[in-house]
């Protein structure tokens, strides 16, 4: 019976992973291919692989959208929905709370905040065209999940739904009072600073991309190789105190990686909310709620809904693009109240 | 069981615990010794649970817990882990993890770190860990729940499994905190004659927080009675549960109580 567990393990893996994989493969070319000016899938198939293999390249329109636009902006928006979907599952399980994410616990407003003081106070390293607005974001989301986090854990030690909400809602608040704040003060800088708190890939380049892989790796191997004790705090914090994690470490291990993401993911992309709400909810029905399946999984999940996200973003309004945070608020919303009310009838 | 003998095991001088400025436990003093099942008994807000998660490290105290010898405190966690199982009060599940899941979860302090893995230790460790939670399952009566998931069980499934978990992590001391709540009869003596005989091995003991006094009169090698966080009398069940004491800490005559109970069986 115990091997058998084993084995159904070791096939879910091999199975689900390749479809996943291949989804979100499809869902790539799917999104590259579609847009204002459409290009077969074969074709967009083809140039992609002639400008990885370095082959030349046709003088065609298409080919300059799909490789100098689209592609690196497609690849900005796969990597950021997979790294918000890992840290939103890692969040979910860390504080045993489905509706747990970086959007609504507020820790996105706080990474912006980083971002919009950076361009504020005008702080830029001029070798590295971003860095400055990366480092204090990712700063600044790490102060404000510490801050969220010992505020609530004082308030209520079991960290329940409501005062998450609270807390998540008031320090969202209190940032966008800062940021009106600033905008009072930089006000030459306001269509900047706007852009950050509503979310946009648009105009992404390969050099994002790179960024975004990097944190993705370092942040998400971090993550992953914490499966184990996530469960461990799913089940509850205190039983994970009692079979042995080291509570305290794993939690600011796995807090300091969910910053790091969150905050590369905000300075590249801005506030982009519920990705980490709505991917990690659709794939724990597939998954299950285990780490070891439920975050590899939620990654590709991540990535396929938040490009699925963006086309609908460039489509739906053709000529006119919504900025795709609006997409992902209006899914991820609706399904916060879902989630809430199903779980307050069931409490009832 | 209670002075300090070679077989002592679990040491546990001084222990006071604060909440909020206010004192639920005040200087106990106790020992363990292999072989031995101590019962904690008292009244509600005696200070029963908290000794218990003192000794398991999960709320700060002053004095001293110390395993053989060594401070459980300066203890990693893991190695703790390896010496105490814990068996919490109103424990709830958030997420659908099936029963094998959750029980599975005992072996984690017996995995061996990424570092000091060898293909040897990996299919060692593997054989010990399904071992483990085979026996535990089984013994807990589990073995039709496994694949279910732990939202669906009722609360004295839920119990088992959490005690399935502690037994799997195969320590040499069980920390129960009421380990037949929610239990129906036959789980609750089911329970406390695995417990019996799992105290049979060699190198272990109990400490368990139980209401019921005729199963710490049945079971226990000694009780302590604790009545507002401090220690009225431990011994034998026989010396410390006498009328006097029972009525000074439970403010009635308990074993009239118990008889009257008894009588409608006649």
């Amino acid at each position: 019976m115990a091997s058998k567990g084993h084995i159904q393990d070791g096939h879910f893996g091999l199975r689900v992973y390749i479809v996943f994989g291949l989804v979100t493969l499809l869902t790539f070319i799917l999104c590259v291919s579609v847009g204002s000016v459409a290009v077969p899938p074969d074709e967009t198939v083809s140039l992609i692989f002639k400008a990885i293999t370095g082959a030349e390249l046709p003088r065609s329109s298409a080919a300059s959208i799909i490789i100098s636009s689209r592609v690196p902006r497609v690849l900005c928006v796969a990597l950021t929905g997979a790294a918000l979907s890992l840290s939103g599952a890692a969040m979910q399980g860390l504080l045993k709370n489905p509706l747990a994410d970086g959007s609504t616990l507020g820790v996105s407003s706080g990474a912006s905040l980083g971002a919009v003081l950076a361009i504020a106070l005008g702080l830029e390293f001029a070798a590295l065209p971003f860095a400055g607005t990366m480092v204090t974001a990712v700063v600044f989301a790490f102060v404000s999940l510490l801050a969220i986090l010992s505020l609530a854990w004082r308030m209520d030690r079991s960290l329940s739904t409501n005062t998450i909400i609270l807390i998540g809602v008031i320090y969202s608040m209190f940032v966008s009072s800062l940021l009106a704040l600033i905008v009072t003060f930089a006000s030459d800088k306001v269509k900047t600073i706007t852009f950050w708190t509503m979310g946009s890939l648009a105009g992404s380049s390969y050099a994002n991309a790179l960024v975004l892989l990097g944190a993705l790796l370092v942040g998400g191997s971090i993550i992953l190789s914490k499966a184990r004790e996530l469960n461990a705090f799913a089940v509850g914090e205190e039983n994970a105190v009692h079979i042995g994690v080291n509570v305290r470490r794993v939690r600011l291990t796995v807090l300091a990686a969910v910053a790091l993401l969150t905050g590369v993911c905000v300075s590249i992309g801005g506030c982009i909310a519920f990705v980490g709400l709505v991917a990690p909810h659709m794939v724990r029905m597939i998954t299950g709620p285990n780490h070891a399946r439920l975050l590899p999984a939620s990654a590709f999940g991540g990535a396929t809904f938040l490009m699925l996200c963006d086309l609908v973003a460039r489509i739906i309004l053709n000529p006119l693009q919504l900025p795709i945070g609006v997409v992902t608020s209006l899914i991820g919303a609706t399904l916060f109240v879902v989630i809430l009310y199903r779980g307050r009838k069931k409490a009832l | 069981m209670i002075s300090e003998t070679d077989s002592t095991l679990l040491n546990v001088t001084g222990l006071t615990v604060q909440f909020g400025g206010r004192c639920v436990v005040h200087d106990v003093s106790f020992s363990v010794a292999e072989g031995s099942w101590l019962m904690l008994v008292g009244p509600n807000g005696a200070g029963k649970s908290t000794i218990v998660n003192a000794i398991s490290q999960t709320v700060p105290h002053e004095g001293s817990v110390t395993w053989c010898g060594q401070d459980v405190r300066s203890m990693k966690p893991r190695e703790r882990a390896r010496i105490m199982g814990v068996l919490a009060q109103g424990n709830s599940v958030g997420y659908s993890f099936t029963v094998d899941e959750v029980v599975r979860l005992g072996r984690y302090a017996h995995r061996p770190s990424l570092f000091a893995r060898t293909q040897n230790s990996d299919r060692s460790y593997v054989d010990a860990e399904e071992k483990a939670i085979e026996e535990a399952i089984e013994q807990t009566g589990l073995t039709d729940l496994r694949s279910k998931s732990v939202l669906e069980l009722s609360g004295g499934e839920l119990q088992r499994v959490f005690l399935a978990q502690a037994l799997a992590q195969q320590p040499s001391l069980l920390l129960l905190d009421e380990p037949t709540n929610h239990l129906d009869l036959l789980y609750q003596r089911q329970t406390f004659e695995l417990l019996d005989h799992w105290l049979k091995a060699p190198g272990h003991a109990i400490i368990s927080v139980v209401h019921d006094l005729s199963l710490a009169y049945a079971f226990g090698s000694g009780v302590i009675l604790l009545h507002n966080g401090q220690i009225m009398g431990k011994g034998p069940a026989s010396e410390v549960l006498t009328p006097d004491l029972l009525e000074q800490v439970y403010g009635m005559d308990v074993q009239a109580w118990m008889r009257s109970l008894l009588q409608h069986w006649c």
